[in-house]
């Protein structure tokens, strides 16, 4: 294998992690706060996607108010989600609101299947994400380099919500103790949607970029990339930000290797991903950016 | 007055006995598709094409309602094998229409033969789906010469020398068609360059694609199903590969069209129909009102689809009508000869058909006709 062929599946690396990535913060930031694995995470993003389609097609909105729009309606359909399925459980046992998350993604997949149909459909690709770059015999695809600058964008923007605003103060002492933080005075309820309004904004904003770099929308399309995400955020230390954005990275350039080095083994690519995640979780159990579970978070 | 009495009590009695023989008479047969999953559209499609030969034939000869019932596997393998169960011992039908993919039929093969109920399949086209079963059936060609019509095609009409192999390791159909194609082409003298796999549910190839493009083969053989060829179609050319694609039967489907849009320009496939070969009375009716009820020409999963449902009215008649056993039904189905269905002229030998193949080619956003190859 050549520099440029090295060089250019690094690049390919990259840029499917930072889409895990981006997938992979939303899915960190309910659990950093709740402490709730959100399975339905990749679902929301599906939805997103069916959003952005419905505004350009039907709307007939240009790109940039459709991608707005929908990331404000997945933030709101997130909410809704959090008001009618998870908060009658707030003080349940940690498995209830588990197993409601996996029928929340059953329900919002069977729905979607209902209204839509399983045919795919194809994403309205703008002219402004279709281009390439060639540099040096490596070729990049606009996208594939617009993903990642919006994912430490979007990185930057959270950490800053989380360590500068009174929200982000709220949010940090929520996950440590929600009793002592609403006997201060917080509108635990209110951080609490806000936090489900920026997971899910974030699901759309990966859905919406999700779409553009694959455009082959169908209701099962969130499976596989939630997974993925959840891989990730678990292998960047779960409840971390940044350890979210990190283990993104990471499972894209290794699948993307696994492809690479070993060419009759790539339809298990998957697997790679999964397998390194076993072996990081052996040796580093809270994952690599992620403390003492019941201090440290974000 | 009291004969008036017996002689109502005649008529109602008659009455009575024509309803329940004449008009509550029904034959249920089962149809295993995939509705919904990875690969809808061809369960779509099928199940689009048997609505219309259902309308042309909507009962047996003798009289009795065909029933189907329909259940959606997904295009999973434990989804399919559990439909067959449920169809055959809940809904107890006498025959099954099933499945499209060779991997779907081969997990209802097993359950099939057990409970001696015929399986008919539209589009599976591993050879080992019937090998060695006695219930299993279908009514299109085997990938042994579809494979073989492939390599032909790149040697003779794409000048190819080199190719690169992509294989969807998670369905049988992909591998099996692969290596026929492999062998075919080595056989001849062509060299493949690069072998590299996928997965049917894969959306990024950005590495396969990358790794295709070091090597700068002649074409590019990808046997799978649509989904995974129009995603891996944009991205060749975005990254810059020019050449042929070369694919099998599992790539024709509208959506192959939609998603993949101009990136699959000059995808050239193997496949079993095309409304211009379409000959016969049946097949003419057929494509008219397909047209008409859907505004688009039927595919060769409709076709196929059609002819699966044809073929089993068809064995249903010659078994003895509504009365037929599933063993009768099965014998008919096997020793089908000459029947003029929608893609041809169909005999099965060992439950598998023997025709033509056609190839097809996408040019301006449409698929068109380029040749057929007699087996």
């Amino acid at each position: 294998m050549n520099t440029t062929l090295i060089l250019q599946q690094l690049f390919n690396g990259l840029a499917l992690g930072s889409l895990y990535g981006l997938i992979a913060i939303g899915y960190t930031m309910v659990y950093g706060v709740i402490r709730l694995i959100n399975f339905a995470h990749g679902d929301v993003m599906m939805v997103g996607t069916y959003i952005a389609i419905l505004a350009v097609s039907v709307l007939l909105l240009p790109w940039w108010a459709a991608f707005l729009l929908t990331i404000f309606a997945t933030a709101f359909v997130g909410v809704v989600i959090d008001k009618i399925a998870y908060k009658p459980l707030r003080n349940a046992s940690r498995i209830s609101s588990l197993i409601t998350a996996i029928g929340v993604s059953f329900f919002l997949e069977n729905l979607f299947l209902v209204i839509f149909g399983g045919v795919p459909k194809s994403f309205p690709i703008p002219a402004l994400f279709s281009g390439t770059l060639h540099i040096k015999g490596v070729i990049l695809p606009v996208i594939s380099i617009i993903v990642p600058i919006v994912a430490l964008a979007f990185l930057a923007i959270l950490m800053y919500i989380l360590h500068n605003t009174k929200y982000g103060i709220a949010m940090r002492a929520l996950s440590l103790d929600m009793d002592t933080t609403r006997l201060m005075g917080a509108n635990v309820d209110a951080i609490i949607s806000f936090v489900f309004a920026i997971g899910s904004s974030l699901a759309a904003a990966g859905g919406i970029f999700w779409a553009l770099k694959y455009p082959s929308i169908n209701p099962l399309m969130g499976i596989m990339p939630g997974l993925k995400a959840f891989a990730a955020a678990v292998l960047g230390g779960i409840g971390s930000v940044p350890g979210a954005a990190i283990g993104g990275f990471i499972i894209g350039i290794v699948e993307i290797l696994a492809v690479a080095l070993f060419p009759p083994l790539a339809g298990y690519k998957d697997a790679f991903a999964f397998l390194l995640l076993i072996f990081v979780l052996l040796f580093k159990p809270t994952g690599i950016m992620g403390e003492d579970l019941e201090r440290g978070r974000f | 007055m009291k004969k008036l009495f017996s002689f109502l009590a005649v008529i109602v009695a008659a009455l009575m006995f024509m309803t329940s023989n004449g008009f509550a008479k029904e034959i249920k047969i089962g149809v295993v598709w995939p509705m919904t999953g990875p690969i809808a559209s061809f369960g779509q499609m099928a199940w689009k094409g048997v609505q219309i030969t259902k309308d042309m034939e909507p009962k047996t000869k003798d009289g009795a309602t065909i029933k189907l019932i329909l259940l959606d596997n997904k295009g999973d393998k434990v989804e399919t094998a559990n439909a067959v169960s449920r169809l055959i011992t809940k809904d107890h039908v006498k025959a099954i229409i099933g499945a499209i993919a060779s991997g779907n039929t081969l997990a209802a093969a097993p359950i099939a033969e057990k409970n001696r109920i015929p399986l008919l399949s539209s589009s599976a086209t591993n050879p080992l789906v019937t090998k060695g079963k006695k219930y299993v059936s279908r009514v299109c060609f085997i990938d042994p010469f579809q494979g073989a019509v492939a390599a032909k095609y790149a040697i003779n009409n794409l000048h190819a020398k080199t190719a690169a192999v992509v294989i969807d390791i998670s369905q049988d159909y992909s591998v099996g068609l692969a290596k026929f194609f492999i062998d075919n082409f080595k056989k001849m003298g062509g060299k493949i360059v690069v072998k590299t796999s996928v997965q049917t549910e894969d959306q990024d190839f950005s590495a396969q694609v990358s790794a295709i493009k070091g090597k700068n083969p002649d074409i590019i053989y990808m046997p799978t199903y649509y989904q995974a060829l129009a995603l891996f179609a944009r991205q060749a050319r975005q990254f810059g590969l020019k050449q042929t694609i070369l694919a099998g039967d599992g790539a024709e489907s509208y959506s192959l069209l939609k998603v993949g849009g101009k990136a699959v320009e000059g995808v050239t496939f193997t496949t079993h129909y095309d409304p211009k070969a379409t000959a016969g009375k049946v097949g003419k009716e057929f494509l008219a009102k397909f047209k008409k009820n859907y505004n688009v020409d039927p595919d060769a999963m409709a076709a196929l689809g059609a002819d699966a449902y044809l073929v089993m009215v068809d064995a249903i008649n010659r078994a003895g009508g509504s009365n037929a056993t599933s063993e009768a039904i099965n014998k008919a189905i096997r020793s089908t000869k000459n029947f003029h269905g929608i893609t041809g002229v169909l005999t099965l030998v060992n439950g598998d058909a023997v025709k033509s193949a056609v190839i097809r080619q996408v040019k301006d956003g449409k698929f068109v006709y380029v040749t057929t190859v007699n087996p």
